[in-house]
């Protein structure tokens, strides 16, 4: 599904991220690990389209037979391709109700022009009541639909984080990148957290990559972890391995 | 998905209701303007019905500036530029040959435009459209561009529109401006285009594209993240915006019979600016309601700049005295109440703080 190569993100002088290479299959959860400022988001950044990598290449198969080279891409393009985040700190559309930061997500694949829409042009409006169906949908999924026209920003944070990830699987992503997940939750929610990416992973077919700092949800859920240190790739491979590793032991020593 | 087909059914009533409402409440209004605009050219004098035509032209303003920056957050100066290329345009386009020849004493006006003459509705629809192939031309270089600088880019362009007009003798007439312009804009005009750009504005916010423009506004790196297109969109919204904006200053143009480029300054836009901030960035209705009143109270001020004579004393006028107290009042305003005048209205309109 994804091929990251040979990855280097330099800015200026400092060096971001240095070699980075990592392979992610269809259907798999795949884990990010690293000490705080290791990298991690930054390798999310490049393969969104966000940065530009110094150096190294990306490749993503969404399907079979279809290989892109994510570089150079604009992160629009590359959410159409398939690939959706969402972010270490919540970027809800603030202002906007919950039920319509979900069906933005959904925008992106509309067919029908702008005039159309302004006109209810049959087409469109057929297409916008999809959406609306497909939005509520996924709201019931994460538990929101009574809080649709809310204001985005009026809820507390984690149901920001759970309207985030509607949000995404309202891309109709192929492969989701998940920047920390669990960030602030209680062991509850967790729990319901690591349920809940099983779900929609099974729902929705997807694959999934995620940054995580909370060991118990990378170590239950992912297949694979990579970890970075510093910008340096210095373990791969299953979580039991990467647990025993010197390497990734001495650099989270002292860190929970 | 199969798996949406069940929910479909709870959402069907609560919105068709919504929906219903809105028409009815539309229906009412159009009908009420209607009514109101007829008693008006029957009972009131030119001058009241010059300030009715007016508030028209300065809703479709208010209404297209808001949609740049109330809707997709841009912040853009542009305005009185577009304002410029639609009055002049529907100027040259609707003025009768002889009285081209006899504005155009001092150079002659370019052959092709010499002898063309077109009737009120597709001068400005040209307008329109020139206005908007302009915003596309001038937008497509300078969206890209944060904030504060695409204010200066975008008050840039319309200064160049400005001292360009001034200086194309042959197709402007340069600074002896145009004289002339037969009056078409009578108040059915002025607010016809106004109702027509309410529904447009809001069809538009309503719609996924509307909500894709807010969403550029809340958070453009979320936006692109979720698959839209910064670019498109903001051209787009740009290229809506000087359609409305070139369309009523052809309305300005009809109106007023007489332009020169010194009209399309800066103050010009600050003045939509001002409309646009007091009915609340982001809201239709309220663009709406402080278009009236801020056009009723320009005029309604005018006795402080002249003398008033209460019989006994005669208080002289301060020339400019208008302006202060209304700008004081402006200031109220914007300290007591951030959001506008209005309280938010029922509907979809996000509300905009001021960030």
């Amino acid at each position: 599904m994804l091929r990251i190569e040979n990855l280097t993100m330099r800015f200026g002088g400092v060096v971001a991220c240095s070699s980075f290479h990592a392979e992610i299959k269809p259907g798999q959860i795949v884990g990010l690990i690293g000490p705080n400022g290791a990298g991690k988001t930054t390798v999310f950044n490049v393969i969104t389209g966000v940065y530009r990598p110094t150096e190294g290449q990306i490749f993503f198969t969404p399907r079979e037979g279809e290989t892109h080279q994510l570089v150079g891409l604009t992160p629009d393009r590359i959410a159409k391709l398939g690939i959706c985040r969402t972010f270490q700190n919540i970027r809800l559309f603030g202002q906007l109700s919950v039920l319509d930061n979900v069906f933005i997500g959904s925008h992106l694949r509309l067919r029908s022009n702008v005039l159309s829409s302004v006109l209810r042009l049959p087409g469109y409006a057929r297409e916008e009541r999809e959406i609306y169906e497909k939005s509520l949908y996924l709201l019931e999924k994460i538990g929101l639909q009574d809080f649709k026209d809310e204001k985005a920003s009026s809820l507390p944070y984690g149901m920001q984080r759970r309207l985030e990830m509607a949000r995404a699987l309202a891309t109709s992503p192929k492969l989701l990148l998940l920047d920390e997940p669990a960030a602030g939750m209680n062991p509850q929610e967790t729990r319901e957290l690591i349920d809940f990416i099983q779900e929609i992973k099974e729902e929705f077919g997807l694959t999934i990559f995620l940054i995580e700092h909370h060991m118990e949800v990378v170590m239950e859920i992912s297949e694979r972890i990579y970890v970075l240190d510093h910008g340096v790739l210095i373990a791969e491979g299953s979580p039991s391995e990467v647990q025993r590793n010197a390497k990734v032991i001495e650099a989270y020593l002292g860190v929970g | 998905m199969p798996c949406c087909a069940a929910v479909g059914k709870n959402r069907g009533e609560g919105e068709t209701m919504r929906e219903q409402q809105r028409r009815r409440l539309a229906l009412i209004a159009i009908l009420c303007t209607v009514l109101a605009l007829f008693l008006a050219n029957k009972y009131l004098d030119d001058y009241k019905i010059r300030i009715i035509n007016l508030s028209g032209i300065y809703v479709t303003l208010g209404l297209s500036m808001n949609l740049i920056n109330g809707f997709t957050g841009l912040f853009s100066l542009g305005h009185a530029g577009f304002m410029a290329v639609g009055a002049y345009t529907v100027g040259l386009l609707t003025m009768p040959i002889p009285m081209k020849e006899m504005n155009f004493f001092f150079q002659p006006i370019v052959p092709w435009l010499a002898n063309v003459e077109m009737g009120f509705l597709p001068a400005l629809l040209v307008a329109g459209l020139i206005s908007a192939f302009l915003g596309v031309l001038i937008g497509a270089p300078v969206l890209r561009l944060r904030d504060d600088y695409l204010a200066i880019a975008t008050l840039g362009f319309a200064e160049i529109i400005r001292v360009v007009f001034t200086n194309t003798q042959s197709l402007t007439n340069g600074a002896l401006g145009l004289k002339g312009i037969p009056n078409y804009t009578n108040t059915w005009w002025s607010w016809g285009v106004a109702f027509v750009t309410i529904w447009f504005v809001s069809f538009l916010i309503r719609g996924s594209y509307g909500k894709a423009f807010m969403a550029i506004r809340e958070d453009e790196i979320a936006a692109e993240a979720m698959g839209i297109n910064l670019f498109k969109h903001k051209v787009l919204s740009f290229a809506f915006a000087s359609f409305f904006a070139g369309v009523a200053g052809g309305l300005l143009a009809s109106l007023l019979g007489t332009i020169d480029p010194n009209m399309f300054r800066i103050t010009l836009t600050f003045n939509i600016l001002l409309i646009v901030v007091l009915g609340g960035l982001g809201r239709i209705a309220g663009t709406v309601i402080a278009a009236v009143v801020v056009t009723v109270m320009m005029e309604a001020l005018r006795f402080l700049d002249e003398s008033i004579n209460l019989g006994f004393v005669q208080i002289k006028g301060i020339p400019g005295m208008r302006m202060v107290i209304f700008s004081i009042i402006l200031i109220l305003v914007v300290v007591l109440r951030r959001e506008g005048l209005l309280t938010r209205l029922k509907g979809r309109e996000a509300s905009y703080a001021e960030n």
